[in-house]
Order: C-alpha cells, then sequence, then structure tokens
C-alpha cells in the first residue's frame, strides 16, 4: 500500500519551490533524447506540458481523442486567467492570490501547492505573450485586468469573452513548433484505455484508435494525465461531449488513489435545462455578474404567474423583486463565489420563486443599461448575449436572462504529492484531473491558471527530477507480459459490452445515472439521501452490464463504444463520489451537507475532525478504502469564510 | 415538428457513400441540431435500421471547431455566425427535408459517415504557425505596449476555430482565410514580427503542397465562417507574402 507523502519542500513558503528547483535532479541533454514521456490529453495541462518537455529535448509522445489537439475543452473557457501581477496597483501580490485561492477553496488545499500556483502565475502571463496571445489592452498599450468571480483586486487577464481558446491556442502552437522539430510526435483520435504498470512503476498506456478500433501500446519512462475533469458523471454539464473521467478511473484502477471525489463545483449562471433530449448545459461567464443582478419575485404568486407564462418579468416593480445575493450578502452581493451563490437560487427554486421551469432564476441587466447605456453593455457582453439570444430566442437586453447552477468544474481527482506524481510512481497528474490546488471549490479564472502553471513551470521540473533516475532504464519493449496483460484487458472490456446486446442504448443509462447524481449527489447532499445514491447507482450499474445495447461495429469509428467504455467508468466514479460525500460529515466549497449549516443556512465547516484530504484506494471486488492526509496551515489563519 | 433528413452514409475512407433518407417525427424546435441527430441515433439503435450515424462534435457551445455539417448546402446551415451545434430546429419548419452531407474538399476526405479528416490544418500550423519562444526566458509581458487597436485586429484574426467551413465552402478548397488568420494575427503583434517573413512562406508553401485550392476572391468563406473572420486577412497575408518574397532576406 502507498502511503501518502506530500513530499513538500523545507523552509518558509515562499522558499519552499526556490528550494526544491534549486536541489531537484537534473538530466543531461544527450540523455533527454533517450527517454520517453507519454501525455496524455492535449488541453491547457497537457499541450503546455508536452510542449515544455518537448523543447527540453525529452522524447514526448501525446494523445488526444479529438482531431486536433486544438479541440481540448480548455477551448471554451470564457472569462479569463488570474495571475498576481498587480499591474493595475491594485493592492495585489502572490502572498494575496494565494490567500484568496486557498480562502476560497475554503481551507481544504494545500498550502504549499497553491502557494506555488500564486507564484508562478506572473510567468504564465509573460509566456503567453510571448506566444503571441493577444490579451485585451488598454488605449497605453498595457495590458488590461478585470476583476472576477468575487476578487476585490482585478488580477484577471482576458482575451475577449475566449480566454480559454486563446490560451489554448498558444499552448497548441507551442505545442505545434515541437512536432515540427521532431521532440514530440501527436497522435490524434487516440483514447487511453488502460494504464501499464510494471514492477510499481508507471511504463506506458494502451489506447484504441478511435478510427480502426485498434488496441495499441505505447511505453514511456513516466506518463502524464492531463485529462480533464470528470463533470460528465452528471450527464447534463457544461463540459463537452467527449470530456470524460474515464483515464483517471483506469490508473485508479491500478493503484493510483483518488483524493476528494465530492468537491464538484455548480457553477451558478448556466442556461437552464429545458428538455429531456437535451445533451448539455451553456455557460454564460461568471463576468456577466459584475453588472448583471440576480433576482426572483418575492410573492409566490408572481413566480407562478411567470411560470404560467400569464406575466414576464418586466411586469414585476422593482419592490416586488427579490434580489437576494444582495439581500443576504450585502458586502458582496452579486459577486459571491460559484458554490454561495449556486446554492442561493436553488434554495430560492426549491422555495417555489423560482421562474422559466420553475429551476431558473433572472440575471438582469436593467440597471445596468440605465447606468452604462446599452452600448458599453454590449461592449463588454455582447458575445455571450448573442450566445444567449442563440440559445433561448430571447433578447437580454430586453427581458431578463433566465440561469440556474449546472455542473461545471470538479476539484477532485487523481492524488498528487508536491511533484504531481500521483501513488503510482512516474504517473504524474496535471489540470483538473488531480485535485490539488483548489481545495474544496475553485474560484473563477483560476482553472486556466493551473492548468498552464502545471504545464509549463511545474512539470518540466518535477518529471525530470523523477526521470534523473531512469537513465540508466533502458526503454521497455511493448512485448512485455504486462503490457500483454493490460490489453487483454481492455479487449476483454470490449468485447463483453458488445456481447451484451440488451435494450437499453448508452444515453439512456447515462442519462439515468446523471439524474440520480443531480438529485442525491448534487447541490444539497444528506446522509440518507447519499445512502439512497449507493444503491441507485449499483441498479444503473447492473442494467449497464446486462442490459446496454452498442453498435457492434468494433474496427471502425464507433461512438457508441466510446460512449459505454466511458460510462463504466463514470458508475466507478459516480458511487466513489457518492461514498465521498457521505464520510465527509461537514460542508465546505462545493460539497454541501444539509445537516451541516448554520441557522442562516451557511456552510458549516468541522476542522477539528475534517480539516484532511480524503484519498480513495482502489480494492478489486471491495469497497475502497480511504486514506487521510491531513492538512496542517502553518503560514494561514484558518477562519470561516464570509461574504456578508 | 415532423423532418426528413437525407444523410450522407459511407461507411469508411474508401468505400462508396451514398444518400439514405431518415424520418423523424415530433422534434421540439428549441432542440439544437445536433440533439435532432442525437434523437435520430436514439431510434435507429432502438429498432435496429441502421448503425449510428457518425458526426463529429465536442463542445457543442460554438468554440471548439470540432462540428461542422454541410446543411441545405450551406455549412454550418442557414444562420449566420454560429456553428453547426449552435443552430436550433426552430429555423426550420415542420414538413421540411433536409439535406446533409460532410465538408466536400479533397484535403479534407471522409473518414466516415459525415466525419472528414482535417489534420491538414494542424499540419499548416506545425509548418510555422507560431512563435519560437520555448517555456520560459520571456520579457515581462508589459515590456513591449502594443497599440489597443492592433491587438483587437490579432484577436479578431486570432478567433478562427479550424472548423474547415471556410474550405468547404471554397469552390476551390482554399484555406486563405484559415492560414491568412494565424498569418495576420502573429505579423499584427510584434512578438509574433520577427518570424514574420519566413512563416508565410513556410505555411502557405504547406497549404499548397496539402492540395488547397487558390483564392479567386469569391469570398464565400468570410461569408459562412461561423467566427464571422474578415478577408482583410486574406489581403493582409497577400501582402506579407508578396514582402517575404521580394525584400526577406531569408531563403
Amino acid at each position: 500500500m502507498a502511503t501518502l507523502n506530500s513530499k513538500i519542500p523545507q523552509g518558509s513558503l515562499s522558499e519552499k519551490w526556490t528550494n526544491y528547483k534549486a536541489s531537484q535532479k537534473l538530466v543531461n541533454p544527450a540523455n533527454k533524447r533517450k527517454l520517453d514521456v507519454i501525455v496524455v490529453g492535449t488541453g491547457l495541462a497537457g499541450a503546455s506540458a508536452a510542449a515544455s518537455l518537448g523543447a527540453l529535448g525529452f522524447n514526448v509522445k501525446v494523445f488526444c481523442i479529438q482531431d486536433s489537439p486544438r479541440r481540448a475543452h480548455s477551448i471554451a473557457a470564457q472569462g479569463g486567467i488570474n495571475a498576481a501581477k498587480n499591474y493595475p496597483n491594485d493592492g495585489d501580490s502572490i502572498g494575496r492570490l494565494f490567500y484568496d485561492t486557498i480562502k476560497g477553496g475554503d481551507y481544504r488545499a494545500r498550502e504549499a501547492n497553491v502557494y506555488r500556483l500564486a507564484e508562478v502565475s506572473n510567468n504564465i502571463i509573460d509566456q503567453c505573450v510571448a506566444q503571441g496571445v493577444p490579451f485585451a489592452r488598454d488605449y497605453s498599450g498595457y495590458l488590461a485586468n478585470r476583476s472576477f468571480g468575487g476578487a476585490q483586486v482585478s488580477r484577471t487577464f482576458y482575451a475577449k469573452g475566449q480566454t480559454g481558446q486563446q490560451l489554448l491556442l498558444g499552448a497548441y502552437s507551442a505545442l505545434s513548433k515541437q512536432i515540427k522539430e521532431g521532440t514530440v510526435k501527436l497522435y490524434t483520435r487516440r483514447e487511453m484505455e488502460n494504464l501499464v504498470v510494471i514492477d510499481g512503476k508507471a511504463r506506458g498506456i494502451i489506447t484504441r484508435d478511435l478510427v480502426t478500433g485498434k488496441l495499441e501500446r505505447w511505453f514511456g519512462h513516466c506518463v502524464v494525465l492531463a485529462t480533464g475533469g470528470y463533470g460528465n458523471v452528471y450527464y447534463l454539464s457544461t463540459n463537452a461531449m467527449g470530456s470524460n473521467g474515464s483515464a483517471a478511473v483506469q490508473c485508479y484502477k491500478k493503484g493510483a488513489y483518488f483524493a476528494n471525489p465530492c468537491y464538484v463545483q455548480i457553477h451558478p449562471t448556466c442556461i437552464p435545462v429545458h428538455g429531456d433530449y437535451q445533451s448539455k448545459l451553456t455557460l454564460m461567464s461568471e463576468s456577466l455578474r459584475n453588472d448583471g443582478r440576480i433576482w426572483v419575485p418575492k410573492k409566490l404568486e408572481d413566480a407562478q404567474a411567470i411560470r404560467e407564462g400569464k406575466k414576464t418579468a418586466n411586469d414585476i416593480p422593482e419592490e416586488d423583486r427579490d434580489y437576494y445575493l444582495e439581500r443576504r450578502y450585502p458586502a458582496f452581493g452579486n459577486l459571491v463565489p460559484r458554490d454561495i451563490a449556486s446554492r442561493a437560487a436553488k434554495e430560492r427554486c426549491d422555495a417555489g420563486y423560482g421562474v422559466g421551469t420553475g429551476k431558473a432564476v433572472f440575471l438582469d441587466f436593467s440597471s445596468a443599461i440605465n447606468r452604462l447605456g446599452k452600448d458599453k453593455v454590449a461592449e463588454r457582453y455582447g458575445n455571450l448575449f448573442q450566445m444567449y439570444q442563440k440559445i433561448e430566442d430571447e433578447n437580454p437586453y430586453e427581458t431578463p436572462m433566465k440561469i440556474y447552477p449546472a455542473v461545471h468544474y470538479t476539484m477532485g481527482g487523481l492524488w498528487v504529492d508536491y511533484e504531481l506524481q500521483t501513488t503510482i510512481p512516474g504517473l504524474f497528474a496535471a489540470g483538473e484531473c488531480n485535485f490539488s490546488d483548489h481545495g474544496a471549490n475553485r474560484l473563477g479564472a483560476s482553472a486556466l491558471m493551473q492548468g498552464l502553471a502545471d504545464g509549463y513551470f511545474v512539470l518540466p521540473y518535477t518529471v525530470q527530477n523523477y526521470l534523473a533516475a531512469e537513465i540508466y532504464n533502458q526503454p521497455i519493449p511493448t512485448t512485455h507480459q504486462e503490457f500483454d496483460k493490460a490489453e487483454d484487458e481492455v479487449k476483454e472490456r470490449i468485447a463483453k459490452i458488445l456481447s451484451i446486446k440488451g435494450k437499453t442504448t448508452v444515453d439512456t443509462l447515462q442519462k439515468e445515472l446523471g439524474h440520480v447524481m443531480w438529485e442525491y449527489v448534487g447541490m444539497g447532499r444528506t446522509k440518507e439521501g447519499l445512502q439512497k445514491a449507493l444503491p441507485l447507482i449499483e441498479n444503473v450499474k447492473q442494467r449497464f452490464w446486462s442490459d446496454v445495447r452498442v453498435d457492434e461495429s468494433e474496427d471502425c469509428l464507433n461512438p457508441e463504444l466510446e460512449k459505454a467504455l466511458r460510462l463504466a467508468d463514470h458508475l466507478e466514479l459516480a458511487s466513489l463520489i457518492a461514498r465521498d460525500a457521505l464520510q465527509r460529515e461537514e460542508s465546505c466549497g462545493g460539497h454541501f451537507r444539509e445537516e451541516h449549516q448554520t441557522e442562516e443556512g451557511e456552510a458549516k465547516r468541522d476542522d477539528e475532525n475534517f480539516m484532511f484530504v480524503g484519498a480513495w484506494e482502489y480494492k478489486e471486488g471491495a469497497e475502497p478504502q480511504m486514506h487521510k492526509e491531513d492538512l496542517n496551515y502553518e503560514f494561514i489563519k484558518v477562519q470561516t469564510r464570509n461574504y456578508k | 415538428m415532423d423532418l426528413t433528413l437525407k444523410i450522407w452514409r459511407q461507411e469508411n475512407a474508401k468505400a462508396k457513400g451514398h444518400f439514405e433518407t431518415y424520418k423523424l417525427t415530433d422534434i421540439s424546435p428549441e432542440c439544437s441540431f445536433l440533439e435532432m441527430l442525437d434523437i435520430l441515433n436514439e431510434q435507429l439503435i432502438n429498432d435496429n435500421i441502421a448503425h449510428p450515424v457518425c458526426f463529429d462534435n465536442d463542445c457543442r457551445e460554438g468554440i471548439c471547431g470540432m462540428c461542422g455539417l454541410y446543411i441545405n448546402g450551406r455549412p454550418h446551415g442557414p444562420d449566420e455566425g454560429v456553428t453547426t451545434c449552435q443552430l436550433h430546429m426552430r429555423r426550420f419548419h415542420d414538413g421540411d427535408t433536409i439535406t446533409i452531407e460532410p465538408w466536400r474538399a479533397k484535403p479534407f476526405p471522409v473518414i466516415k459517415d459525415l466525419v472528414v479528416d482535417r489534420s491538414a490544418f494542424d499540419k499548416i500550423i506545425q509548418a510555422g504557425g507560431y512563435t519560437s519562444a520555448t517555456t520560459g526566458g520571456v520579457p515581462d509581458a508589459n515590456a513591449i505596449p502594443i497599440p489597443k487597436h492592433k491587438a483587437d485586429e490579432a484577436m479578431d484574426s486570432a478567433s478562427c476555430i479550424g472548423c474547415g467551413a471556410c474550405v468547404a465552402a471554397c469552390k476551390n478548397a482554399s484555406a486563405m482565410l484559415f492560414v491568412s488568420g494565424k498569418v495576420s494575427q502573429l505579423a499584427l503583434l510584434p512578438q509574433g514580427k520577427t518570424e514574420a517573413a519566413i512563416r508565410v512562406k513556410r505555411m502557405v508553401k504547406k497549404m499548397d503542397e496539402l492540395g488547397f485550392g487558390s483564392c479567386t476572391n469569391t469570398f464565400a468563406c468570410e461569408a459562412e465562417c461561423p467566427k464571422q473572420l474578415k478577408r482583410t486577412n486574406i489581403a493582409r497575408m497577400n501582402r506579407e507574402f508578396i514582402c517575404a518574397k521580394v525584400c526577406s532576406e531569408e531563403k
């Protein structure tokens, strides 16, 4: 059994990363060429890691499921990326960004990792500008900043509403350069189906060529996983259709611990669900909360009239509107962190004040339009308004938007130490697929920061430190019996799924799983509900393995089979999320247990008993076992989050 | 609403393709176009009629560039400034017949049904669509001020999502709009200026090698681009290219 050693370097907080870099082991250029690195995923973390490791001279292979590395879902991030540059001179600093991130994560993240994140945040902006990322600028020609997601300083850099796109294209261009130089080999339309572990170390992966159906074996002296989050376990989420937690589950089953699976972020400003056929939910950037005001009717009868179409938002006079966030949180108002805003919306809708289908609240720009003028509002949010209008067929300049929370990001993920190494030596995890930096709740514009920090500025050091001891090891031929075994496991899994020939489609089952998860393991969780969820998940699992119907063509493009393989793993994850939520008898960040709240309905943490990371170990044929990594706050004073 | 769909079916890259007709009933106008295809596929699987129709898609919010269907003779369908995934069925009428094809262009061979291989775009970017800055060792982000209008223009040029609609729309299957977006973005910024001449030469050479056609200034690309990239990018690329050929000292 692996032990949880977080390997935090000695020294004061601001010296740790410097000390690490000064004492880490290096690999000389001639040896770098002989070392193989596998990177799975080409989002911000994967593309930046592959490009940086390739530029150092390692022999990198990079894999993605889409037709091009530029498609990864990092591309959809709208709002921006944080950095402690303090260009506006408004009091920001590395220490402040560090503190905000720890506090935003409800004191459930590791201090040393978060401090390093804040430390390298500034390098990211420099790097991106050098790549030609067209960040927004002021008339001075210098970079523009905005405040975002409840921060009291303006530290967010942005490129219109397409920051993720521009950052990803920057990383993709750096990756493309390395591909041309031959240090990185790119494999598209490949999905990782298994991890190969030899003598306790990660030594390779098995992929499925999605076009030909062929299983392939790849050796690496180490493997970097950058495969994103598992939000699609809930079926409806803001993730892309292909986003999945499958590769992480494969690693979990091979011995990598899975940390804090119950920390799932539910984003407050998404376009609400309106039909059973719906395949995904679209996020409306958090930046809208800078100028939009969130409300529901004060009177139940008004809410009902709106739902029945007898009244519209504009019929409700000002005094009959309940701006509930401004009412409950006067200091932060509409800008409270995501978890708080989401729960408040659910609370109002559950109490009967919801509009639309009953599961929606208004996001109103009328006072911003009065104050700033329509042109200014259009300049700030034009593309978002247009996107809303395309989907909802309503003009947000005239009637308020309708929004509702939706699953957006997963803070939990593979457990990693300070070096971003999992409990399997030689297996690293970066970006959303690790658990490392956001604690129980992620702040806006911090996901892009973390993905790029891991890929550009952390892994090139820590992977090298690991590989320094590998220079004596020749590449292992993929005819090794462990490769045989890993490939056979995948073959067996595929054969089993295809042989079922049942009556229920993959989507039907994934939707059912999603309903269970949203209902019982969503925004408000209870012991009773979670205990109910576990057998329900088990039931979907049994039906999957006995009644799923998958198109049989194995040797060509077969999206149904891809989805089935992912669902099989999502079912594992679903019960792990529920189990973790059940053991965590407290409310913190994105995890809200209704039993644990203050009289005013705020989250009630239990620092005495739950200030730890819950890392789950897979046990074949038995219940998973949880290990604890205690969180020691040496530098920060732990407080109750207060946004009033 | 009830619909008749005529969909291009093709087993694999080598097989001969053909149109198949399918009927759908009771589709909500609030449905997105791709959700309508999801419903069709559920039906095909449930009724054991045929293999489900393969089509590329991922983010379903118009930014990843993965989806792209030729709908009633137009890339991404009848709406302007949207991708296929952002198209909604309320744009069609009850009883409509909708013809759905893959991108048709030699450099984008069909993989299966409506899925095409667009790796040619990656190859063009690999030929030079970057600045050579490697990780670390770069100056402070504010070291070089860039006039706002230049930065804004670069942003507009950079908004391309690489979907390939421009190539599909062009009678010559020209990739000029795609290539010129990247060339423009980097040529407009001081960080990209250093390598501008060599970049444009390499990218254009690669584009030609891969079998994309020439631009004959009909600008169907501009009309069909879901991100509304402007033809001025093409003009800028031509200028960059000529300057690079005539004045550049680099070979």
